[in-house]
């Protein structure tokens, strides 16, 4: 009977640490493969997403978007995709968004994950669905691959563009090589390139040699401490300007440390 | 900048005469050396597509064509490309390629109307077409067998085909697809030149200050030609002005200073606005020494009707018309002068609201005084014409007018060299050849023509649109060198080099391709065979002619290497060998022909139209085509048997022996030493090794002789020594085409200009004049004499080396939007896309990249219409409906009241909409203008 | 008929709405949109799932009123008609593992093994750890992995390597372990337990009529929730009876029923005796 007690004592802490063990190693395994498929950075979502951490939040993965886009340009990611599953995205290249002026797939978003704000604009008055301002990426020319650059009169993508001349333009250059004839370069603006895509899918080349990419990924992005001296607008980056202490190998230790540790100086 | 341009001229000519005496050899012989190293080929030939004609090279490993790159010797494009040209290697590779003969048959296998295509062979296939082409002489006589021909044809093809049909046949039945595309522009070059073709060269966009784009989307339709444009910009971006002149905005504008949308068909008003700012405003701009001495002034009849169907015909009277498309055709007989044109014609004696009855388009035209010129100018005021001209609604009118103003200043400038290039805009149009003359009559006041930098210049929209329709003369009133089938000693000359007696051709040439269709409907043409075109999606009023094709009794054949709708609406489908398995050669827009090999062999049993016209030459004899034939009117052919006999053929003699396989074509041998035909196939000339079984059962072992260069040859004798010379074959498979006419080995940059053109030059010389220019060309070169509105003096006088200012009014199209059908619609093509897209749908990457024609509208009128972008909508005429997705924001942005839809998708078939009024000069059709409405689907 | 009239209803209703899904997609259809996540029913009322947006809160996500008044409708809609309801009559997996169940009677797979002791509690622990873990990752991680969403979902806008968390989940039920999923780990299925604690809609048991025969019992899913069988009349009050109504069917002796009323009273006596 002596024996139960310290037997029943024991059976009930192992339980209870099998119960922890077998709980911790469940979640470990789960946030792993959360984390491993939320991870999907070349990711391309539906017109007036929220960044990509607040959109996983507040995704509900219902597909009512999808449901809505009449070109069937957006799907929600399957298991197997590598994307988060569940989740609506684009392939440019397959489909790519073809900025309806309506922009359907927005208003019926219900959980604010497509956000109706960001791609509307006032007009007259009037709250008016704006393509102009939607925002899904940035297409990017691989210069070493656009036959464009190449001197060949192509500029498909120029043409596919729904911004033409705003979101894609042509920079003329001279073909010295022929001496007679120049090139035609699309140029893609950041500012008003909304990723659609329409470049991407047009795109002649064997893989597109223009791609839209997410912004955080296409973009960099230059440090506050530095304004352009000749763009008044520049200085909006200045809002969220703070001086900062700076740390290198070189200033890691203090001053003082520093001046006392005089061993290698002859 | 004087210097430099001088030096450029040298150059380009030093370049010239080196390329003529052959000395690109060096880099021939370095691309054989390479070639051995490597597992492909790499030879020579021109782009498949526009007549801007860019040279190319071709890979070609184990019988297929794997590349294709720039030619960098090659003058035109220095080896670029634009983005069909970058996909020739794929053009003949479509998993829907032809291979077999194809008819309609019943379950028994025999030829069935309402039969489903089956594979037959090609001896079948010939006795069909045997068959039905003496069922249609029966019946209708030569006129009953009609060909759509084409600007795509290879100069041999053309040759072969035209020889065939009004040498064999005695039928001038034959009409290319050129006609839609450049008719106006040679009725415009004949009318005023005497002689077919443009005086300048691609040199002058390196030379000039100023290009004036007029009706031509030349970024999309000629991009490397614009690639020209936009480095002659750059390099002197202040000086060199670009004005783009157009109905809508689109890519042209991109890089133009000057943008001038007008309303459709004002483009006739502008010219003479233009003309009247030079003889009003700036007489002193006028170079009297060049126009006396070079110019004679002229005026016509202007109630000359749109070409379209007249009273009287026999569809009309079946009933084939409904009462909405009449409403339009009745304008064909007369019309109801409006405001709008009132003032232009009040010079010609109508004021608004005059009934003017309109007689069949005629040629007819007499000189007037300059006087009488002036008189005929002095409506078109800056006001006047600006206020029938503008455009766009949304922009003002002292906008409008400060543009035209600058716009005639820019051509007047003293010293300001000015070209004015056109395309479909100019010549698809119901006075086409009205406004192509127009344009010259600027030039010629400002003595801007002919002159290196400076001129009025028709760019051709096809490959061969010139070398093969126009100077090999597959035109139903042409033969080859600008001579006319209506004049006998042309005749009596194509008889003598065709060995054929005189009295075979047939006098009569007035069945142009729309009469062609019109005439299967009306049940007169009973045979129709189409050749490298697609002619039952590239015409107007297109469910007509579907209709006729496929209801009544008659036989069509299509020539095609794709199923396109024509093969579709045909009996019988013969497959064809595609552009780089045959040998050919095409003639670009500035004269220069361009030759190259057969690369590859055929896909399938497929065989060169070519070969297909010489094997349907076999099966026809003397007597079955050369005696007394019947002609419309109660005319006649005569018996030329008798006559036959006497030149040693005898009734059982075939066409094969006379036309093509005679003494003369045999003496170009076949010859496998021979530099030029060693290493490439000759499928005609040889056979090949795919033994395909030919039109007699047998195996094809070939002709045994050279039978392309015997074509080209023969072709090019009727040329050389009539200011058309074509240097010998093989020299163009040594060289990057040459412009011609080429005269001791050296090309013409500048026709008619005494300096560059040796033809001028002699011309001056013989009559002893020593002036700066001689317009040679020989036709309507002597003219009566009168007023604007008629002749008064019968008695014809010379005009020798003279060319024409005509006193040309604006005018209303025939159809212009109204309650009903309130917008104008005008068709076109896309960068991406040729034609009627046979070849690049089948291209992925174009597919992908273009993969539907769109309805290119206003955002207003869109809006307006409860239609978003993306939309599907019907556009209707009062001929048809064809539903398109709406497109506010695309490539071309059309002002408010005109809607642009492209013809390349044959699921978007727009010519079912579209009017097929025409020039009643040059009968092209008029693609640009019409009336329809939007509706939402 | 009679003895499968509930399984043909709740195989109506489990695969219509997937069809309504289904055709939502495929063809257009407005009379449901979307899927179980969130839906929006004749193009007006929004409908989510409760737990859905639980776990999205729990991520931080800042939320539109659609989806909550869509969540609190369907919140409402189970504690009313009992929560595990949504497992028997509309979960599609419930198909799958009553397959599998089955299939393990036929077979007797479960006389051969041996009983591996896993509690019923785990389904909670799961949920909360779904909660924790949307927290700390930021996103609803229940959501990411969900068989169940991979389903509905797969249905109506393609499956993927879907079929295989279905093929996991049915050979599991299959050959290791009796009612794995359902009965045991699914914290969706925890939730609706726990969210059904007090609904009105319940099977009732007349002990007076049951002659033992303990068919009721065999074809449970949750067989705990039947502790009362042959001992006491009465109400089955578990949040985590399904409200299948497999016992009521396969009862020959009339002594199961659902019953609205009866639990009422019970719940108020018992309140009463509480007291």
């Amino acid at each position: 009977m002596k024996k139960e007690l310290p037997n029943d004592r024991r059976k009930f802490i192992l339980s209870m640490a099998r119960g922890v063990g077998l709980s911790a190693m469940g979640a470990l395994i789960w946030s792993a493969y959360v984390d491993e498929v939320k991870a999907a950075p070349l990711i391309l979502r539906p017109p007036g997403a929220l960044d990509e951490p607040d959109f996983l939040k507040t995704c509900i993965k219902c597909g009512l978007c999808v449901e809505a886009c009449p070109y069937d340009t957006l799907i929600l990611a399957q298991p197997g995709d590598n994307n988060p599953i569940g989740t609506p995205f684009f392939v440019p290249r397959d489909v790519p968004c073809y900025m309806c002026d309506d922009i359907p797939c927005v208003p019926v978003c219900p959980t604010g994950a497509l956000v109706q704000d960001s791609v509307t604009s006032e007009i007259e008055g009037e709250l008016t669905w704006d393509i102009t301002k939607m925002d899904m990426g940035l297409a990017v020319v691989d210069a070493e691959s656009c036959i464009a650059f190449w001197g060949i009169q192509c500029d498909a993508c120029y043409r596919a563009c729904p911004l033409m001349d705003v979101a894609i333009s042509l920079q003329y250059d001279k073909n010295e090589r022929t001496g007679k004839h120049a090139f035609l370069k699309p140029v893609v603006h950041a500012d008003a390139c909304t990723g659609c895509g329409l470049c991407e899918r047009a795109c002649v080349t064997k893989k597109a040699a223009i791609y839209v990419l997410p912004n955080e990924v296409a973009l960099g992005e230059v440090g506050d401490h530095y304004i352009k001296g000749w763009d008044k607008a520049d200085e909006a980056r200045l809002k969220d300007a703070k001086g900062e202490t700076t740390v290198t190998d070189r200033s890691n230790r203090s001053a003082v440390d520093s001046l006392n540790d005089a061993e290698d100086l002859y | 900048m004087a210097m430099e341009r001088r030096d450029f001229l040298k150059s380009a000519a030093a370049a010239s005469a080196a390329s003529a005496i052959g000395m690109s050899i060096p880099t021939e012989a370095q691309a054989k050396a390479d070639a051995a190293q490597s597992d492909w080929r790499w030879d020579k030939a021109a782009c498949r597509f526009c007549g801007t004609g860019c040279g190319i090279m071709l890979a070609t490993k184990d019988e297929r064509i794997v590349a294709v790159k720039g030619d960098p010797a090659a003058p035109v494009n220095r080896g670029l490309n634009c983005i069909k040209g970058y996909f020739n290697a794929k053009i003949m590779y479509g998993a829907d390629r032809l291979t077999q003969p194809l008819l309609r048959m019943n379950s028994k296998g025999e030829f069935d109307k309402k039969g489903k295509f089956a594979p037959v062979s090609w001896e079948r296939a010939f006795d069909e077409m045997e068959v039905n082409i003496k069922k249609a002489l029966k019946a209708s006589g030569p006129e009953g067998v009609g060909v759509f021909a084409s600007g795509q044809y290879t100069v041999m093809e053309g040759y072969a085909a035209q020889k065939m049909m009004k040498g064999g046949f005695r039928s001038n039945a034959i009409d290319p697809n050129a006609r839609h595309c450049m008719a106006s522009a040679v009725v415009g070059f004949y009318q005023t030149f005497g002689i077919d073709e443009p005086s300048g060269c691609y040199d002058d966009i390196e030379l000039t200050d100023t290009i004036v784009s007029w009706g031509s989307n030349m970024a999309e339709m000629h991009p490397i030609l614009w690639s020209r444009v936009t480095d002659r910009k750059l390099t002197d971006p202040d000086r060199v002005k670009v004005i783009n002149m157009s109905t809508y905005r689109h890519r042209t504008s991109d890089l133009a200073d000057i943008e001038i949308i007008f309303s459709p068909n004002t483009d006739l008003a502008l010219w003479n606005y233009i003309a009247r700012e030079i003889v009003y405003n700036n007489p002193e701009s006028i170079d009297w020494d060049f126009v006396k001495k070079h110019i004679i002034f002229a005026s016509q009849p202007v109630n000359i009707g749109y070409g379209l169907r007249r009273a009287g015909e026999k569809s009309l009277k079946d009933g084939k018309y409904t009462a909405l498309e009449m409403e339009t055709i009745d304008k064909e007989m007369q019309k109801v002068v409006s405001e709008k044109e009132a003032p232009a014609l009040q010079p010609f004696g109508y004021k608004a609201g005059d009934v003017m009855k309109n007689n069949p388009g005629s040629l007819a035209h007499w000189e007037i005084e300059f006087d009488e010129y002036k008189k005929f100018l002095d409506p078109y005021t800056l006001d006047y014409v600006a206020e029938i001209s503008k455009g766009d609604p949304n922009e003002s009118i002292e906008s409008f007018q400060a543009k035209l103003q600058t716009l005639a200043d820019l051509y007047i400038e003293k010293g300001r060299k000015v070209v004015s290039f056109w395309t479909m805009g100019m010549n698809q149009h119901t006075r086409g050849t009205w406004v192509n003359t127009l344009s010259y009559n600027v030039h010629f006041l400002l003595n801007k023509q002919a002159r290196p930098g400076s001129g009025a210049f028709s760019l051709t929209g096809q490959p061969s649109a010139c070398g093969t329709a126009r100077e090999v003369g597959t035109f139903c009133h042409r033969l080859p060198a600008d001579m006319m089938v209506k004049n006998p000693k042309h005749r009596a000359i194509t008889e003598k080099a065709w060995k054929i007696p005189d009295g075979t051709l047939n006098p009569v040439g007035n069945q142009h391709i729309m009469k062609i269709h019109r005439d299967i409907e009306d049940g007169v043409v009973k045979f129709a065979w189409v050749n490298v075109c697609n002619p039952y999606q590239d015409t107007a009023s297109a469910s007509h002619w579907i209709k006729a094709a496929r209801e009544m009794d008659n036989f069509i054949v299509t020539s095609d290497g794709y199923p396109g709708i024509s093969a579709k609406v045909s009996d019988l489908i013969l497959p064809s060998a595609m552009i780089y398995e045959k040998w050919g050669a095409y003639g670009n827009a500035e004269r220069r022909t361009q030759h190259w090999r057969q690369q590859v062999l055929p896909v399938g049993d497929a065989m060169s139209d070519t070969w297909q016209w010489i094997e349907l030459s076999k099966r026809f004899t003397v007597k079955d085509v050369w005696g007394e034939q019947p002609l419309r009117g109660n005319k006649k052919l005569p018996d030329v048997i008798a006559k036959a006999k006497a030149m040693g053929y005898n009734e059982d003699t075939t066409m094969y022996e006379i036309l093509f396989a005679n003494e003369r074509a045999k003496s170009y041998k076949v010859d496998l030493n021979d530099d030029i035909q060693a290493g490439y196939d000759d499928s005609e000339s040889r056979g090949d090794s795919r033994n395909v079984v030919g039109s007699d059962g047998k195996v094809f072992k070939g002709y045994g002789f050279f039978i392309h260069k015997y074509l080209f040859e023969e072709y090019a004798d009727f040329g050389r020594g009539h200011a058309h010379d074509l240097a010998p074959f093989d020299v163009y498979h040594k060289v990057r085409g040459l412009k011609w006419p080429v005269v001791d080995g050296k090309e013409t940059q500048w026709r008619f200009n005494v300096k560059y053109d040796p033809y001028a030059a002699k011309a001056n010389k013989d009559a002893g004049t020593n002036n700066s220019h001689a317009f040679y060309g020989k036709l309507a070169k002597a003219l009566p004499h009168g007023d604007l509105k008629g002749v008064k003096d019968p008695a014809k006088k010379s005009l020798a080396n003279k060319a024409k200012i005509f006193a040309r009014p604006y005018m209303d199209p025939p159809e212009m939007p109204d309650k009903a059908y309130p917008l104008w619609l005008s068709t076109g093509r896309v960068l991406e896309h040729w034609h009627s897209g046979t070849m690049t749908m089948r291209v992925p990457e174009l597919y992908r990249a273009v993969p539907e024609a769109l309805c290119y509208m206003h955002p207003a009128d869109a809006k307006g219409l409860g239609l978003k972008r993306g939309d599907l909508a019907w556009v209707d005429s009062r001929r048809g409906q064809v539903k398109a997705r709406v497109e506010t924001r695309g490539r071309n942005r059309p002002p408010q009241g005109l809607v642009f839809v492209p013809w390349f998708d044959e699921k978007v078939f727009i010519n079912k909409v579209c009017l097929d009024a025409t020039c009643p000069q040059s009968k092209q059709t008029d693609f640009k203008k019409c009336a329809v409405k939007v509706t939402k689907v | 008929m009679r003895k499968i009239r509930y399984l043909l209803m709740r195989r109506f209703t489990q695969i219509g709405i997937l069809i309504l899904y289904f055709g939502a997609n495929a063809y257009g259809w407005t009379i449901l949109q979307g899927n179980l996540s969130a839906s929006l029913l004749f193009e007006t009322v929004p409908l989510a799932d409760p737990f859905a947006l639980l776990q999205m809160l729990f991520a931080g996500a800042v939320l539109a009123t659609d989806v909550i008044v869509g969540a609190l409708i369907m919140a409402l809609f189970y504690a009313v008609i009992g929560g595990r309801a949504f497992c028997s009559w509309v979960c599609p997996i419930n198909m799958v593992t009553d397959l599998a169940n089955w299939l393990r009677r036929k077979l007797g797979i479960s006389d051969v093994q041996k009983r591996v002791y896993m509690s019923r509690n785990v389904r909670y622990w799961v949920m909360v750890m779904a909660l924790l873990l949307s927290a700390a990752m930021g996103l609803a991680a229940f959501e990411l992995i969900s068989p169940i969403a991979m389903a509905h979902r797969g249905i109506a806008f393609g499956m993927g390597f879907g079929v295989g968390a279905l093929v996991i989940i049915f050979l599991f039920d299959l050959f290791v372990h009796e009612n794995a999923w359902c009965g045991y780990v699914c914290p969706l299925g925890g939730f609706y337990s726990i969210l059904g604690k007090f609904s009105l809609f319940r099977v009732k048991h007349d002990a007076e009529a049951c002659t033992l025969c303990m068919k009721c019992k065999e074809v449970c899913p949750e067989k705990e929730v039947l502790f009362m069988i042959g001992k006491n009349s009465g109400s089955v009050l578990m949040g985590a009876c399904t409200n299948c109504a497999r016992c009521i069917e396969v009862c020959d002796d009339d002594a199961l029923d659902f019953s609205i009323r009866s639990q009422l009273e019970k719940t108020i006596e018992q309140t009463k005796e509480k007291a």
